[in-house]
């Protein structure tokens, strides 16, 4: 009975190849659709992990033609400065928690530096924002020319970069993060002064009259308890007016908000097709029941029970919608897993890949989802078949 | 095997002429010998296909009762009923009934690969040899010609060596040849032991049949 279902498939090979197709559809559209929904979901919360501050300080004129927020949500790359007499004044007021300072470097594509990348220094001593990341790969102390490289970095470590003429060595890399920080360097504050320093010294800083000792581009900030960050950014954009505080919460309710609305899209568009391709099936198994009508009829002269007729129909729909559904899931898996930088840079969106456990996850239950709505489909047509009129259609052709 | 009909009816509803419901078959009863060749005839709607699905375990009866061995075909379950048609019951239906997907072979073993027992390959070729069909053992329905798809139902129909055999004009595609075959072919399974009931209109049937019956307007008559 097993091998007649397959038989059945084989003989009509066309029919079987259109239902296979559109549970394939089915199980990769789910698949697709929900992989990458979770991805833009895991990106955005890599997002507000990587802005680790409740409140980010950086000088006015980074601010001008959103230098700072392209920085550190398009990846893009830049540097400005305030001196430690601005920072301090910000870092007295009142509320102010938690704080490191970033000094920021871009390194140019011309022959002095190997890559032009976002360079981000930190303070080891202070830092809470960077830190976290680099401990996932790398245990140990980064040393003066020690740089971590983000995952997205033609560097590996053991690899020599120069910046400005400076040699450093890539102690570590970044895990991907989805966000901006995937193309950015980081060293310590030794190495980022002397790298400034360097930059200055052959002419190529547009901030000439920077002291790399005495300056600092942001300031990464928790309010102290009792003060929200609302109140702290007001507080510090009132009264220390050479400096521009931002919540990192609204730095990313653009890209939240946007987002959200790609999700929805995917998610609607899930929906369309399912509700369509189960529409199609439906009518599919519909239309192969009424044609073989004569041979279900036949089968039961023959001494098949009712039952029987439905499970073959069952059958015939497992193996045609598995089959699909399979072939759907590696199809989505193959345009995904190696496609997703493509789709992150098409998107512009913060996006990384749920771990492959969650992966795998995802692909039963696309394939399960997509199995079980064909066998419903099926069923329907199992149902007619096992209610057939044997006499009547045996009396059909005469 | 004993197949008996008590006072069965069959009743149609059909939309058109004066009363709605009219009698395909009209209270009859009937019983079906072991051994013996019965042939039905009678003229087109008479009510022979009727009464063989009655009969065969297809059609319900409006009213009697059908008994094989004993048991009340009607009042088994389906699924009882199915495995006991399978085994004991071969009916070669009116028309073509080849499965499409399946070789000749494969259809004529169908009914052993319908509750997975162990196929009687033997049997299968003895029949295809005998019915003239042996060189069309790995073709496919849609490339056989009426009569060739005949002898194939012909074939399935008697695999299992059922003790009971229906034909529904098993004949009508056939060349005086090949009819004469399948007469004598039924003629030896009845002096086998089988119980065969053949409705036909052919008139060289008489010569062969051990009981001749004739239906007219619902109404059995032994001739
Ligand atoms: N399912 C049904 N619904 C309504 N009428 C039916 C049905 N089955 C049979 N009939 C009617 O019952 C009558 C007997 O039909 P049946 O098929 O038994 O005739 P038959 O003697 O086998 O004819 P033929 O020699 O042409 O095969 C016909 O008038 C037919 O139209
Ligand atoms: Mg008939």
């Amino acid at each position: 009975m097993k091998s007649l279902a397959i038989k059945n498939l084989k003989g009509r090979p066309v029919r079987t190849a259109v239902l296979m197709v559109l549970a394939a559809l089915l199980s990769f559209t789910a698949l697709g659709g929900t992989l990458v929904v979770a991805s833009l979901g895991k990106g955005l919360d890599s997002l507000k992990a990587r802005l680790g501050a409740d409140v980010m300080v950086v000088p006015k004129e980074a601010t001008m033609k959103k230098k700072f927020e392209d920085i550190v949500l398009q990846g893009s790359t830049g540097y400005f400065y305030m001196s430690y007499a601005l920072a301090d004044e910000v870092i007295q007021r009142e509320g102010v928690g938690q704080v490191s300072p970033q000094f920021f470097l871009a390194s140019t594509g011309s022959s002095c530096c190997s890559i032009p990348v976002q360079i981000i220094g930190f303070d080891p001593a202070t830092d809470f924002t960077v830190s976290p990341w680099i401990k996932r790969t790398y245990g140990g102390e980064l040393g003066k020319y020690d740089i971590v490289a983000g995952s997205d970095l033609n560097a590996f470590v053991g690899d020599k970069l120069s910046f400005y003429g400076v040699e450093c060595t890539v102690a570590a890399k970044l895990e991907k993060t989805g966000t901006s920080y995937d193309t950015t360097v980081f060293t310590n504050k030794d190495t980022i002064t002397a790298l400034i320093q360097s930059s200055l010294d052959k002419g190529m800083n547009d901030f000439k009259d920077t002291d790399p000792e005495k300056a600092v581009s942001c300031l990464m900030i928790n309010a102290a308890d009792g003060t929200s960050p609302e109140e702290l950014v007001n507080d510090i954009n009132i009264h220390c007016k050479k400096v521009r505080a931002f919540r990192s919460g609204d730095m990313i309710s653009g890209i939240a908000g946007s987002l959200g609305g790609v999700s929805q899209m995917i998610r609607l568009l899930i929906a369309a097709v399912w509700v369509l391709g189960i529409v199609i099936l439906l009518l599919a198994f519909t239309m192969s029941v009424n044609e073989r009508k004569k041979e279900f009829a036949v089968l039961r002269v023959m001494g098949a029970s009712r039952a029987k007729l439905a499970g073959l129909v069952l059958k015939e729909a497992l193996c045609t919608c598995l089959g699909g559904s399979l072939i759907g899931a590696v199809v989505g898996l193959l345009v995904l897993l190696p496609f997703n930088g493509v789709i992150e840079k098409t998107l512009a969106l913060p996006f990384l890949l749920p771990n492959a456990g969650s992966i795998t996850g995802f692909a039963v239950s696309a394939v399960a989802l997509s199995v079980i709505s064909g066998a419903a489909a099926a069923a329907v047509s199992a149902w007619r078949v096992s209610r057939i009129d044997t006499g009547l259609i045996l009396r059909g052709d005469n | 095997m004993e197949l008996t009909a008590e006072k069965v009816t069959r009743e149609f509803v059909r939309p058109s002429g004066k009363t709605n419901r009219f009698f395909a078959v009209k209270e009859t009863d009937f019983a079906l010998q072991s051994g013996r060749l019965t042939v039905l005839m009678g003229r087109s709607g008479s009510g022979k296909t009727t009464l063989l699905n009655m009969l065969s375990g297809l059609l319900m009866p409006s009213s009697g009762r059908i008994t094989a061995d004993g048991k009340d075909l009607y009042a088994m379950p389906d699924k009882e009923l199915s495995r006991f048609r399978c085994e004991h019951f071969g009916v070669i239906p009116q028309g073509q009934t080849a499965i499409h997907s399946l070789t000749v072979t494969e259809n004529i073993l169908l009914p052993f690969a319908l509750y997975g027992d162990a196929p009687d390959e033997a049997r299968a070729r003895q029949l295809m040899e005998r019915l003239d069909i042996a060189d069309l053992a790995n073709a496919r329905p849609a490339e056989l010609s009426g009569g060739e798809l005949r002898r194939v139902a012909i074939a399935r129909a008697l695999v299992r060596k059922p003790s009971l055999i229906f034909a529904d004009e098993p004949t009508g595609d056939l060349d005086d040849e090949n009819t004469a075959e399948v007469f004598r072919f039924l003629k030896e399974c009845a002096s086998e032991g089988a119980a065969v009931l053949v409705v036909t209109h052919e008139n060289d049937a008489k010569g062969y049949a051990d009981i001749m019956l004739k239906m007219s307007a619902g109404e059995l008559t032994q001739e």
